[in-house]
């Protein structure tokens, strides 16, 4: 070792190494939005078509109260029906692995349910928990993301190979060891993959709804509100953070997943 | 035989699918295993070595017959963890380092963390792989793997060790390496060892006693004493009576199999199909 601190280095290092990695990406995206400002600009689109970069930045600033609140709101219902969705799904799971009748009877609904078109049931859950009630947006959050949840873990919990259970029982395991050292930590892969997608669709989920009427401050009102007056700056701008909001969340979930899964074969190739 | 450490007498298994054929695996075996034997189980695909060995290993059950370990009923031994396994594939759970994986039998049985940390270091030791604790399964070789696998199985001191083609998956020079080693850790542990296998050289190299199997339906063809001298090396796999052992399992193996003309031809057919139903 020549350097003072040679564990620095290493992260500065592999700082760096990220940084080469996402750069076509970064290249990309601000390449776009520089070539959409010279075409709107040279073309001399109308607002309400397309308006520039430039022009939805300037509503990001002006309405940046507004979209804060709003994207508040919308987080607390997504978080909210992310949240009671994914126990929800995690527990039936559970139980369906665990008992073959539960199985049987609610298999068939699972999937039944989500052939469904579940946001034509946004105006049903407003009658049911009240047009203002952030539950009705919950719940339809709720129906979203139970079915990827169910199906991931059960796949999960279930898809075990034959010689590691037989292995438990050579070593006199009980059916509650087996659950907790191999089906559960088998699971977790599939776990994350179903929670990754539920992120996604509990934002969209929330946003959609609110479509249908509701508190106007939250995002899609926002959006629907401001579409109708024409004013698409202030749309891009709600899309615009909803976009970075949806993003985050999912990216606070990979994150998570790196540190409870290192072993995974999904995170192993980015540390060489 | 009371002292016997695995008896089996008269044990058949018929399997029933899922249509209600019935496919019988194995029929009438004797065979009585003495404390701190190596037997090795040899035979074509189908004659249901590995039944046997899981019917030894209580993992499944016996259509009828006995089978009795240090004599108790095999579940009854199960329950008191006389067994350690090792299967073809090393079955490494992922999310374990190797340390934890060869802990995970200890942690079945309630083993404090303390004791846990004596006795896996001295596992490691025994399968040389001390300096791997901390390694995860995906960063070891084939080889490596099956050792950490063997550990894990010997972590417990069990009284019988099943192992069931354990280097089936592994190259030449590997297999013979492992061999080597499996024979040394037999040596010092002195666990009665219960083996199948289709190669004939690795039987020959490891056995007390080679269990010659024949298909359709699985029966101990014969039983044959390997009276190599100990310990076996290298040279043991050039000398004469090496090379005769191994070609009396050989014709054992082929006398039962070629012999009977038209009818053999059509035996052959039958265990094709067998094979996909036993496995």
């Amino acid at each position: 070792m020549t350097g003072p601190n040679p564990t620095r280095r290493l992260r500065l290092a592999r700082l760096g190494r990220q940084v080469r990695y996402q750069l076509p990406a970064i290249v990309v995206f601000v390449g776009v939005l520089i070539a959409w400002e010279i075409v709107v600009t040279a073309l001399n689109l109308r607002q309400f078509i397309l308006p520039r970069p430039s022009a939805i930045g300037a509503a990001l600033v002006s309405e940046w109260d507004t979209l804060q609140r709003a994207a508040g709101n919308t987080l607390y219902e997504a978080l909210g029906g992310l949240v009671i969705g994914v126990t929800a799904g995690v527990s039936t799971a559970f139980a369906v692995t665990r008992w073959a009748r539960v199985r049987e009877a609610v298999i068939p609904i699972a999937i039944g349910a989500s052939a469904v078109p579940i946001i034509a049931a946004a105006p049903i859950m407003s009658i049911w928990f009240g047009i203002l009630n952030p539950f009705a947006k919950m719940a339809i959050v709720i129906l979203l993301v139970f079915f990827p949840m169910l199906v991931n873990v059960v796949r999960g919990l279930s898809e075990v190979s034959a010689s590691a259970i037989e292995l438990m029982h050579a070593s006199a395991a009980s059916q509650t060891q087996i659950l907790r050292k191999v089906r559960i930590p088998n699971a977790l892969p599939f776990f994350f993959t179903g929670l990754k997608v539920s992120t996604t669709l509990s934002f969209i989920g929330a946003i959609v709804a609110e479509y249908f009427g509701g508190s106007s401050d939250v995002l899609g009102r926002v959006i629907v509100q401001s579409s109708s007056r024409l004013r698409f700056d202030i749309t891009w701008a709600a899309i615009t953070v909803a976009s970075v909001a949806g993003v985050t969340l999912y990216l606070l979930v990979v994150a998570i997943e790196r540190v409870v899964i290192p072993w995974h074969a999904s995170q192993r190739a980015t540390d060489g | 035989m009371p002292d016997a450490a695995v008896s089996v007498q008269g044990v058949s298994k018929i399997f029933v699918s899922a249509d209600g054929v019935q496919t019988k695996a194995l029929e009438s075996i004797h065979l009585d295993i003495l404390p701190g034997e190596f037997v090795s189980l040899i035979g074509p695909s189908g004659c249901g070595k590995s039944t046997l060995l899981r019917l030894i290993g209580d993992l499944t059950l016996p259509s009828t017959g006995d089978i009795t370990i240090n004599g108790k009923p095999a579940r009854q031994a199960r329950l008191d963890r006389d067994y350690g396994i090792v299967f073809q594939a090393p079955v490494l759970f992922d999310w374990r380092t190797v340390h934890a994986n060869v802990a995970l039998p200890l942690e079945v049985k309630g083993m404090a963390r303390s004791d846990r940390n004596e006795r896996v270091p001295a596992m490691l030791d025994l399968v040389e792989l001390r300096d791997f604790a901390g390694h995860y399964p995906y960063q070891l070789s084939g080889g490596m793997q099956q050792r950490v696998a063997i550990a894990r199985a010997l972590a417990l001191e069990p009284s019988i060790l099943l192992m069931d083609e354990p280097f089936g998956a592994l190259d030449e020079m590997t297999r013979e390496r492992m061999n080597s080693e499996v024979q040394r850790i037999w040596e010092r542990t002195g666990t009665t060892v219960i083996f199948v296998t289709h190669s004939i050289p690795e039987a020959v190299f490891l056995s007390t006693r080679v269990a010659v199997m024949s298909a359709r339906p699985g029966k101990i063809a014969r039983v044959i004493d390997i009276d190599l001298p100990r310990p076996r090396t290298d040279d043991t796999r050039e000398s004469e009576r090496y090379f005769a052992l191994i070609t009396e399992v050989r014709e054992t193996l082929r006398g039962r199999i070629g012999g009977d003309g038209a009818a053999g031809r059509v035996a052959s057919v039958d265990r094709t199909i067998a094979e996909g139903a036993v496995g």
